[in-house]
């Protein structure tokens, strides 16, 4: 169970929107899919769909083109609101979960389930233009897996929540990766990422420009970030060679550097200046991955 | 086939059981049940509010012979004008009728050569009934006194007006005799005009759906589970089959309306509709023609209804749709009076005016079968034709966003149909 991209692109006119990507999501495994606005991810979800046809390459699904006799495996959750605001919330997900290949009994069960899990179960007689932001994403988020499909693309699936819906969301997707799913999902949010995908990818003008598990991303990138907290002035350390972004903070500054041997040299040159409360070497996050490849304009 | 009934189900159920349309719906009726009553309310009214539309008409007689007679001949109308002699001036009488303080006053006399000599004064100059009423009254009392004059009998004047025996024929193949045709002309004008409103109506019922659907993203869930082409003709099939629901409602109490009414004015309306002998043939057409006439129109309006991507612009963009069915229904209705003329026969064949005009002929006249037929012909050709080419700009129309409001854009949208 396995969901493979090979080398597809997809033109519009002169316009390269995806440009050879190739990925693979294992069964059971989050995919993160990491881009700035206007990277092609939505282009890519509507390929993987079928709602457009790539001009080269090659996707399945289990080895099997995806097309409307797959539908019932596959859960899609849009970038915007995709529901008909007029239409009560019970009625308008069974019926999503009807076009989805699944029975209406089936359905009203499975619906009661996740109403009651999403905490919305008051809201099944509302109709959905009278919700809250936040409440119409859960209710797009149950039309998505309602059906139980095997392959989850989600677009964007935290936008519009508060803190708390988005642990209760993200708690959801995991135990529905851990059924055996396979999901794939775009985001703005790289702390999301990391925490939840085993692989990702960066794309940039529709070319993939980071891609692998999170270790190997992270390793490969190479560079390290230095924490140092101190009361005292740290900026003759901007000029240590090796340094090569420097982020100050209130309690101290952060140091991208190139080498562990930098490193020391900044520790150094600190308690020059004065003592300092805290030092650590950290590993670089995905936002300073993604900065340094996509840059700074587009983050 | 389970999508396909999943959508229509929804198409249909969800519009029947909005608020909006069962007040639409209760609406109608209660009208068409007011229309078929409306002599009795009429009535009504009239004898709670006493009827004070009692009419005064002041005659100065110049002669004093006229004006006995014409309180006779005005006695022997219907309705409620009363005559009376009045001892006023000319001036006065004017100044009373521009100060509204009486409606009208009539001047009668002889004129040299002893004819009857009239002038009627009013504030209205586009009054119409109530002269000619007085016009018919004076000639008939001319008539009266000269036949006196010239000393003959009654009888005698009888022979001299007798009206001659005329009938028309027409040797057309297709016409119908005038009575016939009398009797048709209701009955069609009807159910053209219910073919016009619903054809109108449920089209652009149809491209708001759609730009609905567009417009809150629903879209993309929909056609990632259906194909477009499904979906599309599973929603022109929902709404059609509520509007039929919808007209045969309205039909049903129509009917119950008719029969049910106390008022007097029933068998008249029926007959002048032309309901008295109701032509199944015709009805069948009508129901035909309107189904065409809709998925016609229809299907052209979720083509147009794909392409934008907020409900706002649906009414610009079906607008030149619109106004063909407003040129249509213009053509037929020409045709009212005389319905063989050439350019019908022509227009007849065009499939977006035949289900119109086609129907009026058929409605009208005795066409040769093969006529209609061609007819319906050409439009479910060019229904599966513009099902074809529709399906073909939706898959892409359904994908595009962003202002867009030009027929550049069907061709943009086949572009990425096809991608």
């Amino acid at each position: 169970m396995a969901l493979q991209l090979e080398n597809v692109t997809k033109q519009f006119g002169d316009f390269t929107a995806v440009d050879h990507l190739t990925l693979t999501v294992g069964e059971g495994t989050m995919y993160g899919f990491l881009g700035a606005n206007g990277a092609g991810k939505t282009t890519t979800f509507r390929m993987i769909l079928g709602l457009l046809n790539a001009n080269e390459g090659k996707i399945t699904w289990n080895g099997k083109k995806i097309s409307y006799a797959t539908s019932a495996e596959i859960g899609y959750l849009p970038e915007e609101r995709g529901l008909y605001p007029k239409m009560k919330v019970e009625e308008q997900l069974i019926f999503l979960a009807q076009l989805r290949g699944m029975s209406r009994t089936d359905a009203k069960a499975a619906l009661s389930t996740w109403l009651e899990r999403m905490e919305i179960k008051h809201y099944a007689n509302k109709k959905v233009e009278e919700l809250s932001k936040g409440n119409q994403q859960k209710i797009q988020v149950i039309a998505s897996l309602i059906h139980n499909p095997k392959l989850l693309i989600l677009d964007e699936p935290f936008s519009g929540l508060d803190p708390v819906n988005v642990e209760m969301l993200k708690a959801a997707i995991i135990e529905f990766r851990n059924s055996g799913a396979t999901i794939i999902f775009s985001s703005h949010r790289m702390d999301h990422v990391e925490e939840l995908c085993e692989q990702l990818s960066i794309i940039h003008h529709g070319k993939q420009v980071v891609s692998g598990t999170l270790r190997d991303v992270k390793r490969s990138f190479g560079k390290q970030n230095v924490r140092i907290h101190s009361d005292y002035d740290l900026s003759p350390l901007d000029s240590i060679a090796g340094v090569t972004s420097t982020h100050k903070s209130i309690e101290g500054a952060v140091y991208q550097i190139e080498s562990e041997q930098v490193a020391n040299e900044l520790l150094t040159a600190a308690l020059k200046s004065g003592p300092i409360r805290h030092f650590a070497i950290e590993e670089p996050s995905l936002q300073d991955i993604f900065i340094e490849k996509v840059g700074r304009v587009h983050a | 086939m389970r999508e396909f009934m999943l959508i229509f189900k929804q198409a249909f159920l969800t519009k029947a059981r909005t608020k909006s349309f069962m007040i639409t719906t209760i609406i109608m009726i209660a009208a068409v049940f007011l229309m078929a009553n409306i002599t009795s309310i009429i009535g009504a009214v009239k004898s709670v509010t006493g009827g004070d539309n009692e009419e005064i008409l002041y005659v100065l007689d110049h002669s004093g012979e006229l004006i006995e007679p014409l309180k006779a001949q005005f006695a022997a109308y219907e309705g409620d004008m009363t005559v009376v002699l009045s001892e006023e001036s000319e001036q006065t009488l004017t100044e009373q009728v521009r100060n509204g303080e009486i409606d009208s006053f009539l001047t009668v006399g002889f004129d040299s050569a002893n004819q009857i000599q009239a002038e009627y004064t009013s504030m209205n100059a586009m009054e119409f009934t109530l002269p000619m009423m007085i016009e018919d009254a004076l000639q008939s009392i001319q008539t009266e006194l000269k036949a006196e004059e010239m000393s003959l009998s009654s009888e005698q004047v009888q022979v001299l007006f007798a009206p001659i025996q005329f009938e028309q024929h027409s040797v057309s193949p297709s016409a119908k005799s005038e009575e016939e045709l009398n009797q048709a002309r209701g009955l069609v004008y009807v159910l053209m005009f219910l073919i016009y409103f619903a054809v109108i109506f449920y089209s652009s019922m149809i491209a708001t759906e759609v730009a609905t659907e567009k417009s809150s993203r629903v879209m993309e869930i929909l056609i990632s589970s259906v194909s477009p082409a499904k979906h599309m003709f599973a929603k022109v099939i929902g709404i059609g089959s509520l509007g039929l629901v919808q007209m045969a409602l309205l039909g049903i109490s129509g009917f119950i309306a008719l029969k049910t009414t106390s008022s007097d004015m029933v068998d008249g309306f029926f007959s002048f509709f032309g309901f008295s002998n109701m032509n199944v043939g015709t009805i069948v057409y009508a129901v035909v023609f309107f189904l065409l006439g809709y998925f016609l129109y229809a299907t052209l309006a979720a083509l147009l209804g794909s392409l934008v991507s907020r409900t706002e612009d649906v009414q610009q963009v079906i607008m030149p749709m619109m106004l063909l069915v407003i040129v249509a229904f213009m053509i037929a209705v020409t045709g009212l009076g005389n319905p063989d003329m050439g350019y019908l026969k022509y227009t007849s064949f065009i499939p977006f005016f035949a289900p119109l005009v086609m129907f009026l002929r058929v409605g009208m006249l005795d066409l040769p079968l093969w006529e209609p037929l061609l007819s319906i012909g050409i439009m479910l050709l060019t229904i599966f034709v513009l099902g074809w080419f529709g399906a073909r700009v939706y898959r892409g129309g359904v994908l595009m966003y962003g202002a867009s409001r030009s027929w550049k854009d069907i061709k943009k949208a086949i572009q990425l149909g096809k991608e």
